[in-house]
């Protein structure tokens, strides 16, 4: 019998055992130095030059995310900042994971990439090798584990914190999951937001949506709360007409995953601008509940 | 009490009992047409495939033993997982895993007593017509590079030779379809003992030509127009739509198909355009939003 049959091999074997269909569990056991520095439970230096390092890293900001019909809407500012400075103004930060849904990540920005490129392998990886996609929540359980495996860099500053969603195929319903640095998932009913913004964000769309919305206003909304957002948080980027730089918004729908064209996401940008220079605050919601 | 055994008889030995594996399963076809790579094979199962999607532009096809081509293919998975994580997805080629199958069969071949009993095809659409590639790996490892199209299995002989005669630069999908079903289809050999050895046990089993009907077939497509993920089957409805429209327009010259006459609708042949009912394996053409135009290699 030769190596490559009894599984005793190092390299070929690795490739042909029976195993779970996870590549990050395969990487674990093949190559750990490909996963993202938390995942190989080797701590990291400390000290003052680290934290210095780590505070001028480039951090992703803000994202808001609101379900409408038929699936869910998610959107994110277009700045980085590292410490006090603006370090890019037109990352993205919202990404398709597969057909039928999108991560976002708020954080370390390199960390926030590495994590959604491992996490996009693993849900592709998942469906070809068994021929089905992941439940929904097996998707964001999946992610929590990315999460919580990078439990020791988020404590040395490294925190990389993602916010999920999808459509959900069984349902027909779009879903939101929140996590936290130490996991999660924790599922969020309407609308959510994480970052940096994010509270001026979440105020501005309990006051904004609306229940079963349509994907063109839950789009708006969004937008609109990322305008908030930008407009009391320093760290979040507004659109930037000079530049024409516009939120990444992104619906994910039962046709799937749709990253709104530049120049649609343009074009609502500039509405969302117009409509603020007749009224700098934004729309009002009405004061008296409707009985 | 070990026996003296020549490594020549040895490795004949192996490579007999491999090929009698592979004879005794269906032949597979896999051809280019304009938009793409397409491959069909009879497959009676929807559930236990023998196509199957490796990587945005390659695709894997199998013969013979289904446990251990299972594996190959899984391999395969993870192999072009594992490079398009390490280096970026445009660095996966058909041709870098179809040597890496070819070295795993070749070193099991020597190493192992039992050589694997599959046949394997490794294909990538490309850019243009020109760049897509069809790649063949046997039991031994052996790797052979064909243009255009390739069958292999049991009768790949007759069935070769009839793909031959049907296959041609530039068809449609229809026509690239109704090709391969003529070739699966297609009467064993006149005189089977010509053939040699290798097919002579095959043909028995492939009494008179019968027409596969949707449900008998597995057939799937690399279609080059899509962005991202361009791995397509093609099933129900959709299929049987094809199919009648393949018979139909091959009606005229091919004699030994007269009940194909009454296609449903003789309309113009569904082309792969994308459609809601796809399995969902990947995402329309560019609605990820990030167009990634197939890099010219």
């Amino acid at each position: 019998m030769g190596e490559f049959f009894d599984g005793t091999a190092g390299q070929p074997a690795a490739f042909m055992t029976a195993r779970v269909p996870s590549f990050t569990d395969f990487l674990a056991g093949y190559q750990p130095d490909l996963l993202p520095a938390g995942f190989r439970g080797r701590g990291l230096p400390g000290g003052d030059v680290a934290n210095e390092v780590i505070k001028n890293l480039p951090h992703a900001t803000t994202i808001v995310a609101a379900v409408c019909e038929r699936g869910v809407v998610m959107a994110g500012d277009r700045r980085a900042t590292a410490g006090n400075m603006i370090s890019k103004r037109d990352v993205d930060k919202v990404f398709r994971s597969d057909e039928f849904s999108a991560v976002a990540i708020a954080g370390v920005y390199a960390m926030g990439l590495e994590f959604v490129r491992l996490f996009q392998v693993e849900l592709e990886h998942y469906e070809k090798m068994e021929g089905r996609s992941l439940s929904l929540e097996g998707k964001a359980n999946r992610l929590a584990k990315m999460v919580r495996d990078n439990l020791g860099p988020a404590m040395q500053g490294l925190a990389v914190v993602p916010l999920f969603t999808g459509y959900d195929e069984e349902t027909g319903i779009g879903r939101i999951f929140s996590y936290d640095v130490a996991g999660g998932p924790y599922e969020e009913y309407r609308y959510h937001s994480i970052g940096s913004g994010s509270i001026f964000a979440r105020g501005s769309l309990k006051k904004l949506y609306r229940d079963d919305m349509s994907v063109s206003d839950t789009v708006l909304c969004c937008v609109q709360a990322l305008y908030d957002a930008a407009d009391d948080d320093s760290a979040t980027g507004g659109p930037d007409l000079p530049r024409q730089i516009f939120p990444v918004v992104a619906t994910i729908t039962d046709d799937g995953f749709r990253r709104l064209p530049d120049a649609e996401a343009a074009e609502i940008g500039q509405q969302v601008v117009a409509g603020r220079m007749q009224s700098p605050d934004g729309p009002n919601a009405p004061l008296r509940t409707a009985s | 009490m070990p026996f003296y055994v020549s490594p020549e008889q040895q490795m004949r030995d192996k490579s007999d009992y491999a090929r009698k594996g592979v004879g005794r399963s269906r032949s597979s076809v896999v051809l280019q047409y304009d938009g793409g790579i397409l491959m069909a094979t009879p497959n009676a199962s929807t559930v236990l495939h023998k196509i199957s999607e490796i990587y945005d532009r390659i695709a894997f096809a199998a013969v013979g033993r289904y446990n251990e081509y299972e594996v190959l293919r899984k391999a395969g998975v993870t192999y072009a997982d594992l490079t398009g994580y390490s280096f970026d997805r445009g660095d996966v080629t058909a041709r870098g895993l179809a040597n890496w199958y070819a070295q795993q069969l070749g070193t099991s071949f020597t190493e192992s007593m039992k050589p694997y009993e599959v046949e394997i095809v490794v294909a990538e659409v490309g850019a243009r017509p020109d760049d897509d590639q069809i790649y063949r790996i046997s039991w031994d490892g052996s790797v052979s590079d064909e243009p255009g199209f390739v069958a292999f299995g049991g009768q790949a002989d007759q069935v070769s030779a009839a793909l031959k005669e049907a296959f041609s630069d530039n068809m449609s999908l229809t026509e690239a379809l109704g090709a391969a079903l003529t070739a699966l289809t297609a009467p064993p050999a006149t005189t089977p003992a010509a053939s040699g050895a290798a097919s002579a046990a095959s043909t028995a089993g492939n009494g008179t030509p019968t027409e596969l009907t949707a449900s008998q077939l597995e057939i799937a497509i690399l279609d080059r127009a899509r962005a991202h993920r361009t791995f397509r089957r093609l099933q129900g409805p959709r299929l049987e739509e094809l199919i009648a429209a393949s018979r139909s327009a091959s009606a005229p010259e091919t004699s030994a198909a007269p009940e194909a006459a009454p296609a449903p609708e003789a309309a113009p042949a569904p082309e792969a355009t994308p459609t809601p009912d796809d399995p969902p394996t990947g995402p329309a053409a560019g609605s990820d939003g990030i167009p990634k135009p197939p890099k010219a290699k």
